[in-house]
């Protein structure tokens, strides 16, 4: 098991033409995902490390059977590529661009609704379920196939914890990485959901930050409907308000969306916060010997 | 993005929103130029891009020409919340009967354009919200339809009890809305949304933020754009790909990735430090980027000390240690410099580092107390 990427994954990447498209996906296939084809319209017909290049999603899938797909096309077509891999059928979509504007994500959302698509991102690194799949710009060698689930807004924040997690021989189900944006794909919630309902998950890490207050709600629906043990991070205690920390979503606005509001519901909802990186594999070890006596 | 009170109510009027006249005046000789040919109750307004100028006393009702200019006098020059009042405009005031609150936000949760109206108008939204939130009345706008007629008349009825009127806001829902997809925006309010004695509803604030990400498809909207040193700095890094915001400590940050740099300040603070920045260098291993990322950190004269935080991704440790090698070659300074290295090719890169003498270390906490100790050191100059 592990939740939305395994072995039956099969990738289109979109925008495959481009520097970065090109460059990561030789090192998806490089670390095992298949990576089934892509798509850049006028390439039709050429190939990219051996992997071949459709003119539109509908015909990659068509040729392919692909179900999944990644998209590294600039920001202002980025809407415009999930769009279409969602018209085409594409069950998961993970957005890697960064930029977006947040209108653009307002109108997508109901399209994919009405369609069924998940979505992760935009402006996130992907997703890996260790030793079957990875999508989006991950360092693949950091992760150890095992138990933790993790989520988290951050890209390199993310890539640390795991490795702490990986040298502590705490390895992963699947770790995703849902994006820096204040509207994006499958968040907190969602994802809680499916990862108290796979098997292979013992432990769930969530790593939030200032801005909104998903990170609130998380907390409200773990004490409801989570019987998994989970431990938290909230980056951004230093922050100070009305201002942009690097991600768009990251922005102390009139008061709210504090690290301090945050720490607090995780606080009640009994879930033990990191006071920096380095206690997650400590806490969570602490907590999985408790759910285990 | 944000815009100043008068620039608000000009993209108001030209989507055809009533708004009272106004004129926008920089200096006290330009509002006495203005007052010759006004004889009816003006309201003198601070502009800057900050909230509760009000309270500030940055808004004041002039009854003559003399008050008029006296007010001017008091409020141009005068500091709101860190930010110098470098004009105002001279507004006509209004008969009001009622203040209402009018706003459009993105709402996270619901993925939408949500809709927010209140009969507490004319003070901050954020303290209604948290002392009586029943009062506000919501609605969620579907992208695929926008703010439909029955949807905004309903909402108006909620604050009017009175058809005629609810009709009346309805339109000015639905303009702004319009207003607030057509631009862009993230925040467009009226507040208030003034209704006067004989029944007219007219926009005597308004308040406006926009979207940076789609500023690249508004060049009408980026030209309004007015920056302070800080920001100019902000907006200087952003173009050399990088992400700046100065704090008032004195331990620069450099790191990779923004979650990462958040993490690298609260950790600094939790050993007693202070952090002078945030500043993330991004994904890419360019050593250009680390030179033009040095030469920021370096040009805040509270840095004592710098911490610069990499984790290895994609970003490998040996090509910021040549980056770093090189922007040491171009920048003087006696500023101790710790580095953290860890992930892709981290030992390489810290091997490279130790020629050079900087101090090297490989766990974040241990480079937080390291520079922290550092930048604490007299005599360092």
């Amino acid at each position: 098991m592990s939740i939305l990427v395994n072995n039956n994954t099969k990738l289109i990447v979109q925008g495959i033409t481009g520097r970065d498209g090109q460059f990561h996906a030789g090192r998806m296939s490089a670390y095992g995902t298949r990576v089934v084809g892509g798509t850049s319209p006028g390439k039709g017909g050429e190939n990219i490390h051996g992997i071949p290049v459709f003119d539109s999603v509908e015909e990659a899938v068509q040729a392919t059977g692909a179900n999944a797909s990644v998209i590294f096309v600039p920001a202002a077509y980025a809407a415009d590529a999930i769009l279409e891999a969602s018209y085409a059928g594409i069950e998961l979509v993970v957005a890697i661009s960064e930029g977006v504007p947040v209108q653009d994500m307002i109108r997508v959302t109901p399209v994919l609704k009405q369609n069924g698509t998940k979505l992760i991102g935009p402006n996130c690194p992907g997703l890996i379920t260790p030793g079957e799949s990875l999508i989006g710009i991950l360092p693949g060698m950091i992760f150890k196939k095992g138990n933790i689930g993790l989520m988290s807004r951050s890209g390199t924040l993310t890539y640390e914890v795991v490795n702490m997690l990986s040298k502590n021989d705490l390895g992963q189900s699947t770790v995703i990485g849902i994006g820096g944006d204040p509207i994006a794909g499958l968040y907190y919630l969602e994802l809680l959901e499916m990862y108290e309902n796979d098997p292979e998950t013992e432990a769930i890490v969530l790593i939030g930050e200032i801005g909104g207050d998903a990170e609130e709600q998380a907390a409200a629906y773990i004490s409801r409907h989570v019987s998994k043990p989970v431990v938290a991070f909230i980056a951004g205690q230093t922050a100070p308000p009305g201002k942009r920390m690097g991600h768009a979503g990251a922005i102390i606005s009139s008061g709210s969306g504090t690290a301090e509001e945050k720490i607090k519901a995780f606080g009640k909802a009994n879930v033990p916060v990191a006071k920096e990186p380095s206690e997650i594999p400590r806490l969570l070890k602490e907590k999985l010997k408790k759910t285990h006596i | 993005m944000k815009i100043h009170e008068y620039q608000a109510r000009e993209i108001f009027k030209r989507y055809g929103l009533s708004v009272p006249g106004h004129i926008l005046c920089h200096t006290v000789d330009e509002v006495k130029e203005a007052m010759k040919n006004i004889d009816h109750l003006v309201v003198i307004k601070a502009q800057v891009l900050a909230g509760g100028r009000g309270k500030a006393g940055g808004v004041k009702l002039a009854k003559t020409k003399e008050a008029a200019v006296q007010a001017a006098e008091q409020i141009l020059g005068m500091d709101i919340k860190g930010y110098t009042v470098e004009k105002v405009i001279v507004a006509d005031a209004v008969d009001i009967e009622h203040e209402y609150y009018v706003g459009l936000v993105n709402d996270r949760n619901t993925k939408t354009v949500t809709l927010m109206v209140s009969a507490e108008g004319g003070v901050e939204i954020e303290e209604v919200a948290k002392n009586s939130p029943e009062k506000i009345h919501k609605i969620s706008i579907d992208p695929q339809t926008g703010l439909l007629d029955f949807q905004a008349r309903n909402i108006g009825m909620k604050l009017f009890g009175n058809i005629k009127l609810a009709r009346q806001a309805a339109k000015i829902f639905r303009k702004l809305y319009q207003i607030y997809i057509e631009t862009d925006s993230t925040l467009a309010e009226i507040n208030p949304l003034v209704l006067t004695p004989s029944k007219e509803l007219l926009a005597i604030d308004g308040k406006m933020n926009f979207d940076d990400n789609a500023l690249f498809r508004h060049p009408e909207i980026l030209a309004l754009r007015e920056v302070d040193e800080d920001e100019q700095k902000e907006i200087d890094a952003r173009e050399k790909g990088l992400s700046y915001i100065r704090l008032n400590g004195n331990i620069g940050c450099m790191v990779n990735g923004a979650g990462l740099a958040m993490a690298t300040m609260d950790m600094i603070k939790l050993y007693g430090g202070s952090p002078a920045n945030f500043l993330d260098i991004g994904g890419s291993s360019n050593p250009r980027k680390v030179v033009d990322a040095m030469d920021i950190l370096l040009s805040d004269k509270n840095v004592r000390a710098v911490m610069i935080n990499i984790f290895g991704g994609i970003t490998r440790g040996d090509d910021v240690a040549r980056g770093l090698k090189e922007a040491l070659k171009t920048i003087q300074t006696n500023i101790p410099i710790v580095v953290r290295l860890s992930g892709t090719n981290a030992d390489e890169g810290l091997a490279l580092l130790k020629e050079t003498g900087l101090t090297t270390v490989s766990t974040m906490s241990e480079a937080a107390q390291k520079a922290i100790e550092l930048s604490r050191q007299e005599n360092q100059y």
